[in-house]
């Protein structure tokens, strides 16, 4: 359990004589709920970080905060900070919305997070180097064997390779939730191709932009040296004696929905932004090819999924890697972040087991708590979840983006026959969770000010050492009452201040 | 260095933008001289100007011309398509270009975009081709004021100038003697057609400041083959392609001398060249020996920095 108790002062609000939101029209639809609400206590004490927030809110009018608003949005469209809508061929390209009120977290809050998210890493680093060589956890069996080579993203590829200096996973973008105690608790770890970071620096600037005085009465931890810190880490992993080792970005193209993300890294850290036609691999050497001919590449941020790498030892119809690039990694000649076969490690069965990992291999208690998770290929877990679809959270293990998801109290008594059927036939492939009711924060709706539910996607960098910029991507549900984040199902998201204490 | 793909794009952004510049301007001098007209206008300047962009014009009207000439996504040299195709690649090398060039770009496809869905262009078609000019000008101006003039500004440059050479020989190339051999067409035989071609190029004032008014065929031809200083004519652009290809040369390492060679000699049989020697001679064989040369320069680019065979550039 996280003390935050000394951190959340809780001021009374004058304007209050009996409890309830702050007495102007624009917080008249605002609720507070079971969910643990991130401006308000149960008592409507607004919390002491939110004070100069609501205090703005309160003069504003909603005619000046719709026109920051619009203000905001047109900013994403001219800057072209969008995202391309899959299945449509006009091409059309989206912009994320935007929710215009920061989501605050206090100094305190954010250090616990980044001591839970540094060891989590670590760990998982150590697993992984573990299971794709000697495998003590397998053997000892703290993880099951069968869990992990049943696994679909198990790369048997990856077996004995050495990998420059045991860093599996170099960028990670982990999903927290706050619980109604106002604990943390890590929901997903994305251990593959995290996206999302470019709206987090987006979001920041946008609203500096929007609300200049107010950024400047809060203290807030800066985040725009994110580029730097992520060009520092995969400069740790070049090769040995490369000298100025040459780095790249490596995108599917311009078809794929973050290509805007990869260009906007790109352009951040310098390096150029290439595709898998630009690169080839010649004795176990990669290249890329350029107006002055071939040239040597060391290190590879790569946006492409492992399945799609490399037609030689995987999809052989993918037209987005390169050709004999995973035995130039084996060989050592290049680097990779993340290194291939990292999905094992967010499989989310195996996600199940991250606490028994954690004390595992770093002998400590995890700072940070899953989230209660029952495994279907448990009987006694999987008769208590096939009693209990219409109340619990199915997920299938290896989806990503809210596919594959079955939200109990939401669901169709078909859609639970669906999945009931599905679990039955591989029950490995599901887990399930309780429905939590995770935090909401104050959000600008057409009707004015509402809470949504949120999750927090910090981003941790391991190269020399863990490194993470303060804050992360908060994404909002903002289908009232929904509680899916993701883009593709309706969510937005909103800038994420971390506050110097 | 750059990367041989980035460098591959920037080349065809500019030669697309050009090229819609080029149609949609001879769209608006077509609009001009065919309206009024009968259905036919078989035999015209209205016809050679259709055809030199590869359009069938017998047996249309001039309003179904430009608009096809435009708006026809079917056709991969309308302005609709050349546009796309240049936002295309622009897109695929955003980290490359100044964001101002990408947003210029991209407000002139979402604005032609609007035009065709909105239809009813067929009283607009001015005001289209226009928009057209207006907005790859802009866009040039903006290129030329933020983005650095290195190495991929040079290939805007490659681009831009062997385009407009191509398109001005090919458009000569059905006015001078012996162009129309295979059509119903007959030589141009009055001044309007001439004037037509040099609006066409855009080129009307600067001949007139040049050789007064009195417009004759020799002279015309002589403006937009063999003028040192009129930007559209074919020997100012293939100085500036050379120019542009000789800066490329000193950026690579790649021992890659053809290109700038081969445009070095279209260069020089351009500033050596006597236009009535070309007329009494040969003038078809003569333009179309530009046309193969500059493919040939195209294809020289291709080969020495972009689709270069693997084995020419490892290391030994």
């Amino acid at each position: 359990m996280v003390s935050q108790s000394s951190s959340l002062k809780l001021v009374p609000s004058p304007q209050q004589a009996r409890p309830g939101p702050p007495a102007t029209s624009l917080f008249s639809q605002y609720a507070i709920d079971a969910a643990f609400d991130e401006m308000f206590d149960a008592e409507w004490r607004a919390r002491a970080h939110y004070r100069a927030l609501i205090d703005e809110l309160l003069v504003a009018s909603p005619e000046e905060l719709r026109q920051r608003q619009l203000e905001a949005d047109r900013a994403f469209l001219t800057q072209g900070i969008t995202f391309t809508v899959y299945g449509d061929d006009q091409g059309t390209e989206r912009i994320f919305p935007f929710d215009l009120l920061p989501r605050i977290l206090t100094g305190r809050e954010w250090d616990t997070l980044e001591r839970g998210l540094a060891q989590r890493l670590t760990a998982i680093n150590l697993f992984l180097k573990d299971i794709y060589n000697e495998g003590r956890i397998l053997a000892e069996r703290v993880v099951p064997p069968e869990l992990v080579y049943s696994c679909r993203h198990f790369r048997r590829e990856m077996r004995g390779v050495k990998v420059h200096k045991d860093i599996y996973v170099s960028i990670a973008g982990t999903d927290l939730v706050r619980l109604d105690d106002g604990r943390f608790v890590v929901l997903e770890d994305n251990l593959r191709v995290p996206s999302g970071v470019s709206y987090m620096l987006a979001n920041r600037e946008v609203t500096k932009r929007v609300f200049p005085g107010l950024f400047n009465r809060y203290n807030v931890r800066p985040i725009a040296h994110y580029g730097q810190s992520l060009l520092a880490t995969l400069r740790a992993l070049a090769p040995a004696n490369r000298g100025e080792p040459t780095m790249v970005v490596l995108t599917p193209g311009v078809g794929n929905s973050a290509y805007f993300e990869h260009a906007f890294l790109a352009r951040e850290m310098g390096l150029p932004l290439v595709e898998g036609r630009d690169l080839l691999v010649h004795d176990n050497i990669v290249y890329m090819r350029t107006t002055s001919g071939l040239r040597r590449v060391d290190v590879i941020y790569r946006r492409v999924d492992d399945d799609f790498l490399d037609p030689l030892a995987f999809r052989a119809d993918s037209y987005l890697g390169v050709a004999g690039l995973l035995n130039a990694y084996r060989a050592g000649q290049v680097s990779m972040a993340n290194a291939i076969g990292t999905g094992i490690a967010d499989d989310k069965a195996v996600y199940a087991y991250l606490p028994a990992i954690i004390r595992f291999y770093l002998s400590e208690e995890p700072i940070l708590a899953n989230v209660q998770t029952y495994l279907l290929d448990n009987p006694s877990d999987r008769a208590y979840v096939l009693e209990h679809l219409d109340s619990l959270v199915v997920k299938a293990v290896g989806e990503s983006g809210g596919y594959g998801m079955l939200i109990g109290p939401h669901s169709t008594r078909q859609q639970r026959d669906e999945f009931r059927d599905q679990i039955l036939a591989s029950p490995r492939n599901y887990i399930a969770q309780p429905t939590l009711a995770f935090s909401r924060a104050a959000c600008f709706m057409d009707s004015g000010i509402e809470p949504r539910h949120i999750d927090l996607r910090p981003y941790v960098l391991f190269g020399d050492r863990v490194t993470m910029v303060p804050g992360g991507l908060t994404r909002v549900a903002l289908r009232k009452g929904s509680l899916v984040v993701n883009s593709s199902q309706g969510g937005g998201s909103k800038d994420t201040w971390v506050l110097v204490d | 260095m750059l990367l041989s793909r980035v460098a591959d794009a920037l080349y065809w952004i500019s030669r697309y933008l050009e090229r819609a510049e080029h149609t949609a301007r001879l769209v608006d001098v077509a609009i001009d001289q065919g309206l009024g007209r009968a259905s036919s206008f078989t035999g015209s300047a209205v016809e050679r100007l259709y055809q030199s962009v590869g359009l069938d014009s017998t047996s249309q009207d001039v309003t179904a011309m430009a608009g096809g000439a435009l708006f026809d996504l079917a056709n991969r040299n309308s302005v609709i398509s050349c546009v796309t195709a240049a936002r295309e690649n622009a897109r695929q090398v955003r980290e490359e270009i100044a964001s101002e060039m990408w947003e210029q770009l991209n407000a002139l496809y979402l604005r032609l975009k609007q035009m065709r869905e909105e239809g009813a262009w067929g009283a607009r078609i001015h005001h289209v081709s226009r928009a057209v000019i207006d907005g790859v000008r802009l866009f040039k101006g903006i290129t030329n004021g933020t983005m650095s003039h290195g190495e991929g500004w040079q290939y805007l440059q490659v681009g831009h100038y062997l385009e407009r050479s191509n398109a001005t020989a090919s458009l000569l190339t059905l006015f001078v003697p012996g162009g129309t051999s295979a059509t119903t067409m007959t030589e141009p035989r009055d001044q309007v057609e001439w004037v037509t071609l040099l609006e066409a190029c855009s080129a009307l004032e600067a001949y007139c400041r040049y050789y007064t008014a009195d417009v004759r065929a020799g002279r015309v031809t002589e403006f937009l083959l063999l003028n040192s200083e009129f930007p559209r004519s074919v020997r100012f652009s293939a100085v500036q392609l050379e120019a542009a290809l000789r800066t490329l040369a000193g950026y690579s390492t790649r021992t890659a001398g053809r290109a700038e060679r081969l445009a070095g000699r279209l260069r020089a049989s351009l500033e050596y060249a006597q236009v009535d020697e070309i007329l009494n001679d040969d003038p078809q064989t003569y333009l179309t020996n530009i046309s193969r040369q500059c493919t040939q320069i195209h294809a020289a680019v291709q080969q020495s920095y972009v689709s270069y065979p693997i084995e020419s550039a490892l290391p030994a």
